[in-house]
């Protein structure tokens, strides 16, 4: 132990005090944590050598330093669209929900009665995806958009190939985003999926076609008609998708209306960064009929054991955790944090607001379009939204990108001779003034006059001030009618008085769109009161209070969840993600107006290279499951450039996460399970078997390390041995390596290929449900193959198609991650590593005289999570269930339950924890084995007990009739400590099944909340 | 507990035989290991199934199993009661037939268990 030092950024994320180690050491029989450490992890698989990553630096220099960095980007003005766009982030969100640890340090709500705040903004967010889109149900956010409309063709394929086997043809729309068309392709030829791209128009159905993928606007900001398309499609029993864009379907008739079977797209613009290409939320709303198809996680309502309404995630079998290599997709992580953020901009807006925002962007494109006409540039299209596209002359174009550039006023140079400049919300009267002005001086001709209609571009000052009233008067939501009385018909900008008199405020508002009459919507949307009820800033504050407070996240208490690794989130690394250096860089920005971000990405990826022993690393994927089927591909094209294209037999562990098969079964391999021995390690003469048996088709093998079960496997390298003695190739999950950075690495125990969970080990928050990000490293016979993009310079030589919508995935909070490893640096990296492993045996120190303690290594030692054994509980009527909801009586979320093996619980306390957060969640457990004791041996009733009817809300505490048969004192004051920190669950034990039979996933009616 | 009137598959559905035609279901067992059901996915009225085969699937909250057709046949009838009301299966799970089929061999009934047979199988 290092002496102190008050500014050491380690001492501040390690949570257990020198005095507390020496402590933990005695009680788990440990002279050292050195001695600690050479029992739990096997001697042949330690690093022999000290890290070689930067730091540590102090939390203040580190900010210094980005500082910095964020000086070498130069967002300027980013009008490329593709997706995305600039936006405001209400303060009142920023400041209360972005960067509030009450939200984006919660798990995955799986614990329903402790997450009502978020799952009921997720419903918010549900409601508004599917108003807008016009489609019935809508889960709770996916990845990103291009991943959306991959997961839509997958669940058409799977619908469509039920009636019609065979139906192996997907066509696409040529107006689809560049980066959808490539990730789609990637994920279709695993599957043996065709994809064909062309133009809507001439699509030609027929039976091998099972389904279509159109976009609108589209990728060029065409305004396009799809009914027509879907109708044809629907005649042969093909199915639709379209890729839209929500800004868009304020305005424009939802592809819900015209028949879309699928509806997709990114929510981003609804006030969240750009973040130089995420994380946002990608929406995917479908017809009632396919609900049990869909992808991702769907947010439903129930009842609780009062029969009140209640809050939960609907239909989970249909996740991978269940249903293995055949659920409906891999994805585990959502986008919860970022589709809140999206769901609170329409709330904050309502949809008042958000005609306002989109009829305001429509005119300035009509602005910026009839400019453009002035110079004789007539646009690709004459119907469009946000996006102009004209085509310029040769030396004019590169003219224009020069002189643009130099302006930091970035376009969409399409590669044809065409500029695209996609407008948003943040666009201003100056901003078109300046494009025309740009674009005139790239032809040689002077700006158009005044007179024309746009304003000169000297004018931006006065523009400015004109627009910061514009946007205040339409804060209140109720612009659309005030600028109405305004319109022109003409869509032009209209000056009229200010308040004070003088000629000032240009209010922008347009008639309807001159888009033919079946384009323009005419049903109304976010009619629910929740859209309507928060318009002034404090209603909204309160509200976002009131729903943080149902929450548990780690601002309360310890999350102490299995294989989530859910360690602190330190403000120093993450604050740098809403600074508008980072925040406001779109994700194909021009490479040398981001020199800050490159920057931090060449520094994380060797770090992650030296941590990994994996010299090649991909940041692309943007999730753990991403990152699965990424190595996998990565993987399979390997064996194709060897000789071994017909290698497709995965070896998969029966500890295995659900993930695992769900990504092989999505890279087209099979999957063969291996199983486990009575220890929990991997059978060695059961894998040798399916080696040899499967010996010609052998791809490789996934494997956790350490394993699922909390174990540092002895065999771990022979078990890698017999796989690449076969021909395969290993692929290791990095779910655990919270256990190895510092003291073993995935190269040591012989890996091939692995992801890192950067939410996990990496300390990026969990956001209540996502993101996550999962980065890939490989060994240099890898390296040619990891995943390019269609519109970046990144990936091998021999790249795999892009995995991700953007081409460093969700790269804002890869800031999270650098800061986290600067600021610890090699010592600190280390040290965490070792304290989570001293947490995880101290646990199962106090716990082992109370509970079975399942899996360990021979000597007894686990790695950073031990195994709770509660399967005989069963015997006297007390479930995993019953902790689970116990534990929040005592003001603790559960441990992961029923994972890795059912009926039991996982626990992982992290580094972060300080010794006396342990001590009280191990208080709590012990004294609920005492409350199964008393069950057990007749002392408490079996059915009304304080187990069985966790947990208790205050309602019922402090309700005059209490007809249990033991004290409300009991039920929530169990043990002295929780009356420090008491927290109370906002409903009581959530019916699952009632949920899932009786499925509602959008806001109810107002009644149906009751009082 | 396992009614003698009928056979069973070790992958725990039941058949009770009338003449040319017969209904399918779960077993107690079944139910009891799925939990509380919440969906059965089941077939429309005229696909055909060889002994089996898929022909759905049930759902409950926490586990999601296929169902298989014991007997090859085609499906006359489906217990559509079940869309709205798919406890019943957990509350009666040997009086709630799931689809009806007619036989195409009625006169064989290889490769079924009964009820000693499959009450031995889970005990």
């Amino acid at each position: 132990m290092p002496p102190p030092r008050a500014d050491r950024f380690s001492d501040r994320h390690i949570g257990p005090r020198p005095g507390d180690v020496g402590a933990m050491l005695a009680a788990v029989g440990a002279p050292s944590v050195e001695a600690l450490i050479d029992e739990a992890v096997p001697a042949g698989i330690r690093l022999d050598a000290p890290l070689r990553t930067p730091g540590p630096e102090t939390e203040a220099a580190y900010l210094d330093r980005l500082r910095d960095l964020a000086g070498r980007n130069r967002p300027g003005r980013a009008f490329i669209g593709l997706g995305y766009y600039g936006c405001v982030t209400p303060s009142v969100i920023l400041r209360n929900v972005f960067e509030n640890p009450g939200w984006y340090t919660p798990y995955t709500p799986y614990q329903a009665e402790v997450a009502q705040g978020r799952l009921e903004a997720l419903l918010n967010y549900q409601t508004m995806v599917g108003d807008l889109t016009g489609m019935p149900v809508a889960n709770a956010s996916l990845l990103d958009e291009a991943t959306a409309a991959a997961e839509a063709m997958a669940m058409m394929h799977r619908v469509r190939s039920r009636k019609a086997p065979g139906a192996d043809r997907l066509l696409v729309s040529r107006g689809c985003f560049p980066q959808t068309i490539d990730v789609v392709r990637g994920r279709a030829e695993p599957l043996g999926i065709a994809v064909e791209v062309g133009d809507p128009a001439a699509m030609r159905f027929d039976e091998g076609v099972f389904g279509v993928l159109l976009q609108t606007p589209a990728e060029d900001g065409a305004v396009v008609p799809v009914a027509d398309v879907v109708a044809r499609a629907h005649d042969t029993g093909a199915l639709a998708a379209v890729c839209t864009d929500l800004l868009a379907l304020t305005l424009l008739t939802p592809p819900g209306e015209d028949g879309a079977d699928v509806v997709v797209g990114n929510s981003q613009r609804f006030g969240v960064p750009m973040g130089y290409g995420g994380p946002h939320a990608a929406f995917f709303a479908t017809r009632e009929a396919f609900v049990r198809q869909m992808p991702g996680r769907v947010i439903g309502l129930s009842v609780d054991r009062h029969g009140d309404p209640a809050f939960r995630m609907a239909l989970q079998t249909r996740e991978q955790h269940i249903r293995r290599d055949r659920a409906t997709s891999n994805i585990c992580t959502a986008q919860a944090l970022l589709a809140n953020l999206a769901g609170f901009y329409a709330v904050y807006h309502g949809p008042d607001g958000l005609r306002a925002i989109a009829a305001r962007v429509h005119a300035l494109a009509r602005r910026l379009a009839a400019g453009l006409r002035t110079l004789g540039l007539a646009p690709a299209h004459p119907h469009f939204f946000d996006t102009v596209t004209v085509s310029l002359p040769p030396g004019a174009l590169e003219r224009l990108r020069a002189g643009a550039g130099a302006a930091g006023m970035h376009f969409r140079y399409r590669g044809d001779g065409a500029v695209g400049v996609a407008l948003d919300e943040t666009t201003t009267l100056g901003d078109v003034a300046r494009i025309v002005s740009l674009v005139a001086g790239a032809l040689g001709r002077a700006a158009p006059p005044p007179a024309a209609g746009v304003p000169p571009a000297g004018a931006t000052d006065d523009a400015a001030l004109d627009e910061s009233r514009f946007r205040d008067q339409r804060s209140d939501g109720r612009a659309g009618a005030t600028a109405a009385e305004d319109a022109a018909p003409d869509g032009s900008l209209v000056r009229h008085p200010g308040p004070d008199g003088r000629a000032a405020a240009p209010a922008i508002e347009a008639a309807a769109p001159d888009w033919s009459e079946a384009l323009v919507r005419t049903s109304a949307y976010l009619t629910h009161p929740v859209f309507h009820r928060h318009r002034s800033e404090t209603q909204l504050m309160r509200y976002l209070k009131q729903l943080e407070r149902r929450d548990l996240g780690l601002d309360t208490s310890m999350i102490p969840l299995g294989s989530c690794t859910m360690k602190l989130t330190a403000a120093s690394a993450i604050r740098a993600v809403s600074w508008p250096a980072f925040a406001a860089v779109h994700p194909f920005a021009p490479p040398e107006t981001t020199e800050g971000y490159r920057a931090v990405f060449r520094e994380l990826e060797a770090a992650l290279a030296e941590i990994t022993g994996l010299p090649a690393v991909s940041l692309q994927p943007n999730s753990g499951a991403q990152g699965e089927l990424a190595g996998l591909m990565v993987i399979r094209a390997w064996h194709r450039d060897h000789g071994g294209g017909g290698r497709d037999v995965v070896l998969i562990p029966a500890s295995a996460h659900g993930t695992n098969p769900a990504s092989a079964a999505m890279a087209g391999m099979r999957v063969v399970v291996v199983a486990c021995d009575d220890r929990g390690n991997v059978d060695l003469d059961d894998l040798r078997g399916r080696a040899a048996e499967h010996r010609d088709a052998l791809c490789g093998l996934m494997i956790t390390y350490p394993s699922t079960h909390g174990v540092f496997e002895d065999a771990v390298r022979e078990v890698c041995g017999v796989v690449h003695d076969a021909g395969g190739q290993v692929y290791m999950d990095g779910a655990n390596l919270n256990a190895q950075v510092g003291v073993t690495s995935p190269a040591a125990v012989g890996a091939d290929v692995c992801h890192i969970n950067l939410h996990k080990t990496f300390a990026i928050p969990h956001g209540g449900g996502g993101p996550g990000m999962g980065p890939i490293a490989c060994a240099k016979h890898l390296a040619p193959y990891l995943p390019g993009h269609p519109l970046a310079a990144v990936g091998g030589e021999r790249a795999i198609p892009a995995i991700s919508a953007a081409p460093w995935g969700s790269a804002s909070i890869l800031l999270i991650s650098h800061g986290y490893v600067r600021m610890l640096g090699p010592d600190g990296l280390r040290r965490a590593t070792e304290a989570a492993i001293l947490g995880a045996n101290y646990v199962k120190a106090r716990l082992a005289p109370h509970y079975d303690v399942l899996y360990a290594r021979a000597n007894g030692r686990v790695a950073h999570e031990l195994i709770l054994d509660l399967r005989a509980l069963r015997a006297h009527g007390v479930t995993e269930q019953d902790v689970a909801k116990r534990l929040m009586d005592y003001g603790f979320h559960a441990p992961t339950v029923s994972f890795p093996v059912p009926g039991t619980m996982m626990i992982e306390p992290t580094e972060s924890e300080p010794r006396e957060e342990l001590d009280r969640f191990c208080d709590a457990l012990i004294a609920i084995r005492g409350e199964i004791r008393a069950v057990e041996e007749g002392g408490a009733d079996r059915v009304d007990n304080v187990l069985k009817n966790a947990p208790h809300t205050a309602a019922e505490a402090t309700a005059d009739a209490w007809p249990h048969s033991y004290t409300r004192q009991q039920a929530v004051y169990p043990l002295p400590f929780v009356r420090e920190n008491k927290f109370w669950p906002a409903v009581g034990r959530v019916d699952d099944a009632h949920g899932d039979r009786n499925l509602v996933c959008a806001c109810p009616p107002v009644e149906a909340y009751g009082d | 507990m396992y009614p003698s009137d009928r056979l069973y598959t070790k992958d725990h559905e039941w058949i009770l035989i009338a003449g040319a035609t017969a209904r399918i279901g779960i077993t107690h067992y079944a139910q009891d290991q799925l939990g509380d059901v919440v969906y059965v996915e089941l077939p429309q009225v005229g696909q055909q199934f060889e002994q089996g085969a898929q022909f759905g699937s049930i759902e409950s909250v926490k586990a999601v199993s296929d169902l298989y057709c014991p007997l090859a046949g085609r499906v006359t009838e489906v217990n559509t009661t079940l869309a709205a009301a798919p406890e019943t299966v957990n509350a009666d799970p040997h009086g709630t037939w799931m689809m009806a089929i007619e036989l195409a061999d009625p006169a064989s009934a290889s490769g079924l268990l009964d009820s000693a047979a499959y009450a031995e199988l889970v005990k």
